[in-house]
């Protein structure tokens, strides 16, 4: 009937987390049945796949990244002085020509930030990076744990000015939208598939970053009387609608970037023509 | 409709113990309780198992159902996996006492530790008037039933014995910030910033919102989005937001 004893190894992770001394004497670390892994590969893989991807094209695709009257997200606002002219667009080489590298490492830091200190992202990335933990009730592999108590984690506290960057930021790439519904030559009043695709982007990107559970505080969650401001109470309500799909609009926008990013350099490489509808 | 299931309980106490197997009914309906309860009458009359409501209100039969924290009351037989065993475990987070019963005297601790409601000066107890607006945060907190499973899941303390005296667990966590989010506590006046207190003293800066308490919540609250995450931006208010500091020093923002 017995089906385990204290097993030898209990001995060399006794006293640390679930073996630790008092708590019920089991061997294993876990006993998930289900498939927890499957989640945090998925998430590694789809944040590897970006990374990989953005990190080619924000170091080599400055050559790439404006095929009129589209720009990539990666390169807008192009701050450098060796950014394509982007008929009316943010090409405003505000650190001027010493900057060499290429202008999306400029750019790209807010972003970055942002979702890097994303409360959505700290929990898929703590997850699938650093198992901790790797799923709900399965032991992770550190002896410490401090959390973000310490540096450097404890700077994950300056989501919110992030926040207030990705605001332009997403301003700017708005214009961009706009931008093309223009031809080749800058005449307005013209559509093409890259129209649509940059609007979809920046719905996605506007979507992602009304969820955030920083601006969720910040337009009424700090409040402790709702009923004295009504209006942002209202606004409070709209972001929490949005904040529960925080995750998914997490990833929608990160495709949709990437995506965009495709589409500019498919076609500023001449793979193919921007299909246009007028 | 009825079959023979195998069931793996741990029995035992704090000396050591193990994983023993049994061959037992389960009818058409039944809830993972309803089995145990079986065990107890027909194989195992001195198995220890804390129970009581059976309709998942008060928190009593938390365990590991196949390595995830539940409450055996509120897990149907059918939706665990057919013809495999069932391993049922005590909370692991907790010291054992006996069989699947754990000591969760940890979570009165923290309970004791979490200053109380502080009332309001001039407004005696039945005087108290809110607008629903102002406590419909607070009353999602409330529904906590105090199983603990959040407590249990909680990779902080599962996991790291050490943060135990340092860390108040998702459950407390979530009473601080209905505490500040209520709309008349009155704690700030007596000098008590629970924002900055639940960062200093309550450990609030160790969770890493993992969202495991979330995960188990028998009760459904969104204890990371709306009470953990929250209190982590009201801290940061606190502590880290020298414009917030600023505005609240000049008067242009209330605490």
């Amino acid at each position: 009937m017995t089906t385990e004893t204290r097993p030898p190894e209990a001995a060399e992770t006794a006293a640390r987390g679930v073996h630790s001394p008092g708590r019920a004497a089991i061997a294993q670390r876990h006993l998930r049945l289900d498939r927890w892994w499957l989640p945090q590969v998925m998430t590694a893989a789809g944040l590897l796949l970006f990374i990989g991807y953005s990190t080619w094209r924000a170091f080599f695709g400055l050559h790439t990244s404006y095929a009129a009257p589209y720009v990539s997200p990666f390169y807008s606002p192009c701050l450098a002085a060796n950014c394509p002219t982007m008929k009316g667009g943010a090409d405003w080489a505000l650190f001027g020509s010493w900057w060499q590298l290429s202008p999306a490492l400029i750019v790209l830091i807010f972003p970055l930030g942002f979702r890097l200190t994303c409360y959505y992202y700290r929990k898929a990335y703590y997850r699938s990076f650093w198992s901790s933990p790797p799923a709900c009730a399965v032991a992770e592999p550190h002896a410490k744990y401090t959390g973000e108590t310490r540096l450097p984690l404890i700077l994950q506290n300056v989501h919110r000015y992030f926040f207030y960057f990705a605001i332009p930021v997403a301003g700017i790439l708005t214009w961009d939208a706009i931008l093309g519904f223009r031809d080749a030559q800058g005449r307005w009043g013209h559509m093409g598939l890259g129209t649509l695709v940059l609007l979809v982007n920046i719905v996605l990107i506007w979507g992602y970053t009304a969820s955030c559970h920083s601006c969720r505080h910040i337009v009424g969650g700090r409040l402790r009387h709702f009923s004295k401001h009504p209006v942002r109470y209202r606004m409070w309500t709209w972001v929490s609608k949005l904040n529960a799909r925080h995750m998914q609009l997490a990833w929608a926008s990160l495709f949709s970037v990437g995506l965009t990013d495709l589409y500019v350099y498919l076609l500023a490489s001449g793979a193919f023509s921007d299909p246009r509808f007028f | 409709m009825s079959y023979e299931a195998t069931f793996r309980v741990w029995r035992g106490d704090a000396e050591g113990g193990e994983l023993t197997d049994f061959q037992v009914e389960v009818n058409d309906g039944e809830v993972v309780l309803d089995v145990v309860h079986r065990i107890q009458a027909t194989q195992a009359p001195d198995l220890a198992v804390r129970w009581n409501c059976k309709a998942g209100k008060c928190g009593s039969c938390s365990a590991e159902i196949n390595g995830r924290p539940r409450l055996m009351c509120m897990t149907r037989m059918s939706t665990l996996p057919a013809g495999e065993t069932v391993t049922i475990t005590p909370m692991r987070t907790f010291p054992v006492l006996r069989d699947l019963v754990t000591d969760v005297g940890f979570n009165y601790q923290k309970a004791r530790e979490i200053p109380a409601f502080v009332p309001p000066q001039g407004v005696k107890p039945g005087e108290y008037r809110m607008q629903q607006a102002d406590v419909n945060r607070s009353q999602e907190f409330r529904k906590c039933i105090e199983c603990f499973l959040c407590q249990d899941t909680c990779h902080v303390v599962r996991d790291h014995e050490e943060n135990k005296p340092a860390f108040a667990g998702p459950r407390f966590l979530m009473r601080i910030a209905e505490l500040d989010m209520h709309p008349l506590d009155a704690a700030a006046d007596s000098g008590l910033d629970r924002k900055a207190t639940a960062q200093d003293e309550h450990g609030l800066g160790y969770c890493n919102i993992t969202k495991c308490c979330t995960e188990v919540c028998p009760e459904g609250i969104k204890i990371t989005d709306n009470a953990l995450i929250p209190l982590k931006e009201r801290a940061v208010d606190r502590k880290y937001d020298p414009l917030v500091w600023l505005g609240s020093k000049i008067g242009l923002r209330r605490g």
